[in-house]
Formats: structure tokens, sequence, C-alpha cells
């Protein structure tokens, strides 16, 4: 295989604390040389001068579609979708259909991700089977299949028992359980957060102590078994602080956040007018529950920013706003509004940002990557900071094209995506490398 | 669309200018007389179609909506969800396309579904008259009850106005609370703990108790327990609810000794409100029918352009 070597740009790798003007070079699919002057006789050479060297971004919470609901997306589009946004691994949630939640479901998966994704695809299965939250699934056979973590994504696991034993059989393995954190009998026909606005809206709303409620048991029930928990989509100011309090207290528990619970507030339904790409789940909270996020995010407490890509179909969003599906797409704007929204205004730094990305997502799953350290798999994201695009969901490469940042003009855009040292995606002004077909 | 008021659409009260309410009103106060004529129809809306699309089951606002577009002689036609392809699994935009296709000059709809008439305005180009979006808002309600406090008081500025009962179901209780306000009126809302959503006490001064709430009011807005809707155990009993919180005539002696009792239908008697004092003196439930009409007749006339000729 042949050599290639990023020149010209600055390598930004939390992993390693380095942020320097240095030469990566890679060679069979993984990381060589990371050098002021590397050697690279033979080597393609791509010039990335003026551009971030990060290594390569990972999205914990992606939802594929495949198998199932094809019509929504598929491993090829989301795959593609995800290159394009600069991730090079997504995980992907279980809630397709049928679930994912025995080791041949995961194996179809990961064997269509090898012959149609452009990047890696870690399959998440599932708590419970068929997502019921009855019975335990069979996690022996899910890891050895491939899966990475368990979740019943979409639902919360509602009996405080089977959490329990989920979080203590799931240690056998290594596996962490990831939670959708809601408590189904306060957010009933809820169609977004309650609060003032829904109240003037006249939609059904789903609390904030709803959510809360179930980050709280979900630590003490980490506290209690020692097992892995990694809440979801975290968006209320009373779960940031459940986190923060579980971790201080050492308990194994982990949390991420998405670009629009970070900026984005239910005052968005009624400045759209009911517009249904601002319905998903959870809702869009209020700015005192955006703003603790944001600190949390800020403090560590938070340690991952995922996107909770949810593509649907058209049809299942251009009817009345109670009546919609829950979800918009995110792989293709989480970079951008990261960068735009929270590294240019000063929430956090570049390097914080790539750890949030890149190497925290890696950690919290044990997943290969999230640095460029030598011998680590080539799977780069390269930003230009000064790329200024306009959000175009027409030009999306997902099928989804749900999204409340249509319009939003940002400036800083992932320009190039390498999944083990070949091409994902390329959109570098001054560079021809193809995408590479499958990988 | 006219020159006072220069909206396409009456998707609720909350984007009105109070001066844009005050032309609804007024063009109302002028075409009720033409109700009490013995011919009453006027060619005002000759040749304008309007359809009525009824998602939810009404009696009351439907047909005043169906005699206003008649007594102007507008050509309407009225579908129920009962008897529609609704019933097989049509979806709003197909069903409301499909009426496009006809050239109505107007949709008048009720649905079930908060931010349905807006989802509609945003698809066709008909105008959209909001005839009750789910909790969400009833504007033509606000503007027939404003009309009849108007007649009966002389003036809305400065009125005590309670609003009592289901607030958090109510799209009449919000539709009020935007139009007394913004004509300055002072509004107090009432409503058991549980019917009482978060964040209106931003707006207007809560309550839980309705002793309070009715204590010198000049009028008292009685709001529908919607027992359709209270599968979510909000109160133990209906008898407890009309003991603690049902307008007795005891009650209405705690307010303004001219007080008058409005309701916008249909009542629950013995529950929100009793039945002497729905049939009582101080009950302008029968106005409100009426004005209701004529609120309906200037809605379609501001809308549709119509020239304002009352001569047959």
């Amino acid at each position: 295989m042949s050599r290639l070597l990023l020149k010209g740009g600055r390598v930004v790798d939390p992993s390693r604390g380095v942020s320097d003007f240095l030469e990566v070079l890679v060679e069979n699919g993984k990381v060589i040389e990371v050098s002021r002057k590397a050697t690279a006789s033979g080597a393609e050479v791509v010039d990335v001068s003026g551009l971030m060297v990060c290594p390569g971004f990972i999205d914990l919470h992606t939802h594929l579609r495949e198998p199932g609901r094809e019509d929504k997306e598929t491993i090829a589009t989301g795959t593609r979708a995800a290159a394009a946004g600069g991730f090079t691994a997504v995980c992907a949630m279980p809630n397709t259909d049928p679930a994912n939640d025995t080791a041949g479901i995961t194996r179809a998966i990961l064997e269509k991700a090898k012959t149609e994704g452009v990047v890696r695809v870690y399959p998440i299965g599932a708590i419970t089977k068929g997502q019921r939250g009855e019975e335990l699934a069979e996690y022996g056979d899910l890891r050895e299949a491939g899966c990475v973590a368990v979740s019943d994504d979409g639902r919360p696991v509602v009996s405080a028992r089977l959490m329990r034993r989920a979080l203590e059989y799931s240690q056998a393995f290594g596996l962490t359980v990831i939670d959708h954190c809601e408590e189904p009998t306060l957010s009933s026909g809820a169609a977004m957060n309650e609060g003032p606005v829904s109240t003037l809206l006249g939609l059904r709303g789903a609390p904030a102590a709803g959510e809360t409620i179930m980050v709280e048991r979900d630590v003490l029930l980490a506290e209690l078994t020692g097992g892995r928990v990694h809440i979801a989509h975290l968006s209320t100011a009373g779960a940031v602080d459940a986190v923060r309090r579980g971790k201080a207290r050492g308990v194994k528990v982990t949390a991420e956040a998405t670009p629009h619970h970070l900026l984005l507030t239910d005052q968005l339904v009624k400045d759209s007018e009911y517009d249904t790409a601002t319905k998903m789940n959870p809702p869009l909270r209020s700015e005192a529950d955006r703003r603790a996020v944001l600190a949390g995010l800020a403090d560590g407490t938070i340690d991952c920013i995922a996107t909770d890509h949810a593509p649907h179909s058209v049809d299942d969003k251009r009817v009345e706003y109670d009546q919609a599906a829950f979800g918009i797409v995110g792989l293709e704007t989480a970079v951008a509004l990261a960068l735009d929204r929270l590294v240019a205004p000063g929430h956090l730094d570049l390097g914080r940002l790539v750890a949030l990305m890149s190497t925290k997502p890696a950690r919290v799953l044990g997943l290969p990557g999230g640095t460029l350290a030598p011998g680590s798999p080539a799977d780069i994201t390269v930003l230009d900071l000064a790329r200024k695009r306009k959000v175009d969901p027409a030009e999306f490469l997902s099928k989804g094209r749900h999204t409340p940042f249509a319009g939003w003009t940002l400036t800083g855009w992932p320009v190039m995506t390498l999944v083990a040292g070949r091409v994902a995606h390329n959109d570098l002004q001054h560079h021809a490398a193809k995408p590479a077909k499958g990988r | 669309m006219s020159a006072g008021f220069p909206h396409k659409h009456l998707l609720g009260i909350e984007p009105l200018e109070p001066s844009h309410i005050e032309t609804i009103l007024d063009t109302a106060q002028g075409l009720r007389e033409v109700l009490d004529r013995p011919i009453k129809k006027v060619p005002a809306l000759r040749g304008k179609t309007v359809v009525n699309l009824f998602y939810e089951a009404s009696t009351r606002t439907r047909s005043s909506f169906e005699v206003a577009e008649k007594v102007l002689s507008a050509d309407s036609l009225s579908i129920a969800t009962s008897t529609s392809s609704v019933q097989k699994g049509e979806t709003l935009l197909d069903t409301a396309r499909n009426l496009e296709a006809m050239n109505p000059d107007m949709i008048v709809m009720r649905h079930s579904a908060s931010g349905a008439p807006h989802f509609l305005a945003r698809h066709c180009r008909s105008a959209i008259v909001n005839a009750g979006d789910g909790a969400h808002e009833h504007p033509t309600q606000a503007l027939l009850d404003a009309l009849t406090l108007r007649q009966k008081k002389g003036r809305l500025k400065g009125l005590k106005v309670a609003i009592v009962g289901d607030v958090l179901h109510s799209r009449v209780a919000r539709s009020n609370v935007w139009l007394l306000t913004k004509l300055g009126a002072k509004v107090v809302l009432s409503a058991p703990p549980t019917l009482m959503p978060p964040g209106l006490g931003a707006l207007v001064p809560t309550t839980h108790s309705i002793d309070e709430a009715v204590e010198g009011a000049d009028a008292i807005m009685m709001l529908r327990i919607q027992l359709e809707r209270m599968s979510g155990g909000y109160f133990p009993s209906l008898r407890e609810y009309h003991r603690r919180f049902g307008l007795t005539e005891e009650r209405v002696r705690r307010a303004h000794k001219d007080v008058i009792i409005m309701h916008p239908g249909p009542m629950n008697r013995g529950v929100e409100i009793a039945s002497e004092v729905a049939d009582g003196p101080y009950s302008v439930i029968l106005d409100q029918v009426t004005n209701g009409v004529a609120v309906r007749m200037a809605v379609l006339v501001l809308l549709l352009g119509g020239t304002q000729e009352t001569q047959a």
C-alpha cells in the first residue's frame, strides 16, 4: 500500500498534548511517524498547509437505520454522511428493524459496513431482547460478534431492576451500558420540553425532571453495581449535576451532549412556528438547561459531543407537529457547529474539542483511534478553520434532510477524512485525491 | 387582506396588534345588524369559496362559520373527518393539497394538533383561519368573547376578567389571555394546580383559589372541563371539582354586582358551572353565540378582501 504524507498542517492531538506544525506519515493503514520532518521517500504528499490535522472523529450516537428502515438511511449513505462530516467512525444504535439484539444481526451490519461503508462502523447491541425492556440480550455473543456497547436507545430501560442486571451482567464482557434517560410516565405523549413555551404553543411537554430522575437512578445503579453507564444525549441541568456528583464519588459514569442541545432552546419551536425539524427526543430544553449542559462540557462533566444523527423520511416529518417523528440529522453539521459556535466564541479551545469528538469517545467505549500516536490506525480528520459555508440540507449525503440548522452560515469545516489511511471524503480545494470506494 | 387588517391568515391572537383586533371587533359590530334583518343575506363574498375542514367534533364553531359564510353569500363546503378520506389514512398535507386543487379562497380548520393551521399555511395558497388547534389558540372564540364584553360593559380597558377552569387544555384561555391583555383588561387565571400549565404567571396573575379569582370580577369566563381528556388523573372526582373549583351562585356573589358570566360551551352543568348560574340573569352565553356569527363574518370579510357592502 502507498505511503501518504500530510504536510504543512498543524497537528492537534490531545491524546498526547500535541498542537504543533508537524508532518504525519501514514503507511499500511497506520500512522508511522509524526514529526517536524518525516522520512517521506516515495510517499504521496497531501498539502494540508493552513489546516488542522486531528485524530479521526468518532460519533458515539448514530442511527444508520439499516437493516429495516433503508428508506430513512443506509449504511452506505450514513457512512458517507459521516465521512463528509469529518467522522472516521460511528457507533450504530441498535433500534433497527429487527433490533440489533443478536450476534447474527451484528455480523450482518458489520458485513454490510465492510462492503458498502466508507468509515468504521461499531455496532451497539440492544440491552434487552427486541429492546422490549423485559429480558437481557445475549451480551457475550453480541460482544464476540463485534458490539462495542449495549443500549436500548430511543427507549429508556424502565425497570430499575432490569437496569441493575444489565449493569451487572455487562461487566463480564467489558461492555458499557448506554441509557436513553427518560421517565416515561412523565413524558408520555410529549412533543417538546415542558415549560412556558409548551404552554403557549399548546403542545404536551416532557418535564426536564423526567430525564434527570433517570440519570440520577442510573448513576446510583452504576454505583451499586460497579458497572459502567454512559448517559446518552444529556440535556438537562439536573442531569449534568447528577453526572458531576457521580463522577466526584468515583462512579463509572460518562455522558455525551449533542450540538443541538448545546446551541438551541425550546424557544425555537415557537419561533419556527412548529417546524418539525425542531422535534427530537430529548427535546430542546430551556436556556438554563442549555447553559448548564455547556458548562458541563467546559468543566469535563460531559465527556463527548455526539450527534444523535436520526434521519427520517420526508413523510415522517411533514405532518402535524405532535405526529412527526422525533429526530434530526447531525453527522454533516456537528463539527462545523462546534467549530463556529463553541470554539470560535471561546467556550472550548480546539484541543478540547478534538478531545470531545475523538480522544474521549474512543476512551469511553475503549475503541481504537482517538490518537495519532505512531502505530495507531490512520484515521484522520482534517479541518479548515477558515472555510465558510451555508448549511444546505439539499447537499447532504444522508437521506435525512431535517435539521434546525438549515440556512446557518458556519465558519470552520472538516475538509478531509482518512480512514485507515484511505481517503473517505475529500473536499480539499487544492488537492485532487479521490475518495476510495469501500475500505 | 385589508388596510386595517394586514394579515393573510388568522392563526392566532398572539401575533395581532391591538389595532388589528379593534378592526375585527368594529367590523363585527357593524355586520351584526345584518343578522337582525328579515332577509339575512348580503353579497359581500359572492364568488368566494370557503372550505370548512373540521378534524374535531364541533357544533357551535362549525355552524357559526357556516352561517357567517351563507349570510355573506360565499360558496362554502364543510368536511368533517368522519365522512372523509381522512378515515382512510390520508395525511393532512394530501387532504389540503386536494382541496387546494379546487381553488378555494379560504380554509377554515379545526384540528386536535396544535400548530396544524401553521402547517397548512406553510403548504397552501389559501387564506387559513384557525377554528381551534389543540390546546394552542381559538382566535374567533376570543374575538366573540371580546365583542360580547364590549357590548355589555362598553369597554375592555380596565375590566377585571377571571378565566376559570381547565386552563391546561384550553385554547380558549390562551387566546383570551392574549386578546384581553392586549386591549388593556385585567385578567386573572384560576385553575386547580394540576390544570395550570407552567409559565402563564409571567403574563397574568394566577391563583388556585376560584374565590380569590372572582373577587370583584366584572366578568367570569368559565372553561369547560374536557372530560374526554381527563384520563391523566388531574383531580379525584367531578364532585370535588365542582365543590372546590366550580362556579356556584355563592361564588358569583363575590364578584362585582353587574358581573357577566361567559362560557365557550359546551357546558358540563354541575361540574365547572352550576345550572342556576348558567341559566341565571348574569349569563350571556347565548349572546356569545350570536356574536360568534358576527365575528366570523368580520374575519371572512377582512381576510377575503370582499367589499363591506351590506346592501342586498
